[in-house]
């Protein structure tokens, strides 16, 4: 290469503004959003007075952190697995049954409760490593196996738990955990200026913070864009695309599990409904999140971003005095903005436009 | 018709005499110490014996085999789904053979998956390059095989070490990388074809397998693979290099194998055939003659009407013992793409 062609090619490289830059990070759309969202419920908040209460005050900031916390874990998990190029839908009903294991182990049958959130982790991780298997082996799109899953799961909750206690809910579960020093690493919580943190926003910060860490840091990270880009082109230069898969299924599986372990601890009861629809909330926040749907792209950080945008609006309606019944409208709406965003800035980020 | 004596002799193992450019004698003198070479009865470092390879009913291969030798290239060519590709994938791992079985260095080896061979120091550049659009070049390098510091489960990809060495790798193929962080869908064809070949150069330490590498490539850039091919030889890695440009695989083959339907239909060590005889072997040879026979005439009805051209361009004799034959394959552009 002659010093002439290099001066050349290097010409070729323009400055651009940093603020194009941040537009070509896959999470930037999210982040946008997150601040445009809060400013909104910000501003109506004010516009109502509500200075220091509801939306703008502590409180309701650690309300719905709480409830981004909730789907944000899953949300990590998940935008992991949607970059790989798969779908859980099982997430939702994994909480329930999850819920209703550990609460069956812990008051029907007296296990104490460490051994118990193992045995339910280990149920989890089981579930989801045959996900993968299953996926793998009969090359059915993930969608419809973990859509079998769902049903499996949430039928067999009922059915089981009916059977043994002949109710739906398992409660009383706080008698038997008070006082366990395992059980505060899911239940703590603090008070800070009036307003109650629950030890579940570390949890999550934790979540994506390893989610994120792993995704563009390590060589798992790199498998798991490799194996969503193109199956084919992954295994051609040597990646183990069926571990990545398995892995993965077990880490969405763990994250509803670990939701399951913290609701059920934290609110004395497991209940077969709970998690109901949650698969879906976690691929809004993963999509919102600058996720792309087909796989091979995308951000665990801006599933955070995702969850926030999900927990501010569905309180926030609610602090700004919108029926609820509004909510489902403003998050579809929401869904459908990001995607049209994020597809978008990614066409200006790949360059073709 | 001119006669092969006073045309430019595009190539030193044309049969017909002509004056060696020093530089070429050069290298054919060099590669006869080598230890390679046509002659070479050292150990295949990977050979494929007797290979049948079935898609449903669809036979992809039968019968089949194939050998490189340390210092050597072998250029497979064939005409579009001759299976090549095909071969070439069961030698990297990716498709099991039906049946025959693979050795390398003499030893039977089973290559149950890209990484396997991948870890034997077979590494491929695959027709359809096996890179991911949503990556940056980096990424795309070192997918599968990265670089990673610290340890323990902290051990982190070493992006910065990717993108140097990434950077580096492709400029030696005459490629400048802007930014080792663009996505490689944003590369152009050519720039995609060399990042992975760069890669397969990188990580290929006994053997390197080329899917039509230079399809995508302008003349400066495929001279610079072929001259890559040429230096992997010298450090005696065997080659196995696709392609479907006689121009291409002439100067750098010290071995021809061709298949056609799957099987196969020769096998030459460099000097036993020229330019026209492999054209002709590998299926091209009657089409492209036929085509100059068509040329030609139109050239010399440069003077008549165009409607008088279009009607003797239909009346050229087609079949192949029509005297077409003498016309010189050699002249025309290359087949490939
Ligand atoms: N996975 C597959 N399933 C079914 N048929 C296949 C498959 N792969 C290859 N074939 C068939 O096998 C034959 C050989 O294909 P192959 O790709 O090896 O050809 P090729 O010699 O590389 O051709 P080209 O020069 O066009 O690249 C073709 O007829 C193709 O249709
Ligand atoms: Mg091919």
């Amino acid at each position: 290469m002659t010093a002439a062609t290099t001066t050349a090619e290097g010409e070729r490289l323009r400055r651009v503004s940093p603020l194009r830059l941040f537009f070509s990070r896959p999470e930037s759309g999210a982040i946008a959003g997150a601040v445009i969202v809060f400013l909104i419920f910000g501003v109506l908040s004010a516009l109502r007075g509500d200075i220091g209460k509801g939306f703008l005050s502590i409180q309701g900031a650690a309300s719905y952190l709480e409830v981004t916390a909730q789907v944000g874990i899953l949300g990590a998990a998940v935008s992991l697995l949607m970059i790989a190029g798969e779908f859980d839908l099982s997430v939702g009903s994994m909480i329930g049954a999850a819920g209703l294991l550990l609460g069956l182990l812990i008051v029907q049958w007296g296990v104490p409760p460490t051994i118990a959130i193992i045995l339910t982790f280990a149920f989890a991780l089981a579930v989801g490593a045959f996900n993968g298997w299953l996926r793998i082996k009969t090359g059915l799109p993930s969608f419809l196996v973990t859509l079998g899953m769902l049903l499996i799961l949430r039928g067999a909750g009922i059915g089981f738990t009916r059977a043994i206690t002949s109710q739906t809910i398992v409660s009383g579960i706080t008698d038997k955990t008070a006082g366990d020093p395992i059980v505060q690493l899911f239940t703590a919580k603090v008070t800070i200026a009036g307003g109650d943190f629950k030890i579940i926003l570390l949890w999550w910060v934790a979540a994506v913070v390893v989610a994120t860490w792993v995704l563009t840091r390590t060589r798992f990270g790199n498998w798991i864009f490799s194996v969503g880009g193109s199956e084919q082109a992954a295994r051609y230069v040597g990646v183990p695309v069926n571990r990545v898969r398995i892995i993965l299924f077990m880490t969405t599986a763990g994250s509803a599990c670990l939701l399951a372990v913290i609701q059920v601890l934290s609110f004395g009861s497991a209940d077969v409904l709970r998690g109901t629809n949650k698969e879906f909330e976690a691929i809004i926040t993963a999509v919102v999140g600058g996720t792309l749907l087909t796989g091979g792209y995308g951000s665990a950080l801006g599933s955070a971003f995702g969850a926030f945008i999900l927990g501010t609006t569905q309180l926030g309606i609610n602090f700004v005095g919108i029926n609820s019944d509004w909510y489902q409208v403003v998050l579809g709406t929401i869904l459908l903005l990001a995607v049209l965003v994020n597809t978008y800035l990614l066409r200006r980020a790949s360059g073709a436009r | 018709m001119t006669s092969p004596n006073d045309r430019q002799p595009p190539f030193p193992h044309d049969t017909a005499p002509f004056t060696m450019p020093a530089e070429t004698a050069e290298r054919i003198s060099a590669y006869g110490t080598q230890g390679g070479g046509p002659e070479s009865t050292a150990t295949p470092v990977l050979e494929a014996r007797d290979i049948s390879k079935y898609f449903g009913r669809v036979i992809a291969l039968e019968h089949v085999s194939l050998s490189v030798r340390p210092g050597e290239v072998n250029c497979l060519l064939g005409d579009n789904g001759a299976g090549k590709s095909t071969l070439i994938k069961t030698l990297s791992g990716v498709h099991p053979p039906d049946s025959g079985s693979l050795l390398m260095d003499g030893q039977s080896v089973v290559l149950g998956s890209p990484r396997d061979a991948l870890d034997r120091g077979i590494a491929t550049v695959y027709q359809d390059l096996a890179v991911l659009p949503l990556m940056s070049i980096s990424r795309n390098f070192f997918v599968g095989s990265e670089p990673t510091t610290g340890f323990g489960p902290f051990k982190q990809f070493d992006v910065a070490r990717a993108g140097k060495i990434a950077t580096d790798q492709m400029l030696e193929i005459g490629i400048q990388v802007r930014d080792p962080g663009q996505l490689v869908g944003t590369l152009s064809g050519g720039e995609r074809q060399t990042l992975a070949i760069a890669r397969a150069e990188y990580f290929g330490a006994r053997v390197l397998i080329l899917d039509e590498p230079t399809s995508a490539l302008g003349v400066k850039e495929a001279a610079i693979v072929l001259r890559h091919v040429i230096r992997a030889r010298a450090k005696g890695l065997g080659v196995i290099f696709i392609t479907h440009n006689v121009q291409h695989a002439l100067p750098v083959g010290d071995r021809f194998t061709i298949l056609s339907h799957g099987r196969l239909a020769g096998e030459f060590v460099r000097g036993q055939v020229g330019q026209d005889e492999l054209l002709r072997l590998m299926g091209g040879g009657e089409e492209l003659a036929e085509l100059a026979a068509e040329l030609d005439k139109l050239m010399h009805a440069d003077a008549r009407t165009i409607e008088e051209v279009a009607v003797s361009a239909e009346a050229v004799p087609t079949s192949p013992d029509a005297p077409v034959t003498e016309v010189e394959a050699g002249e025309l552009p290359p087949p490939g793409p």
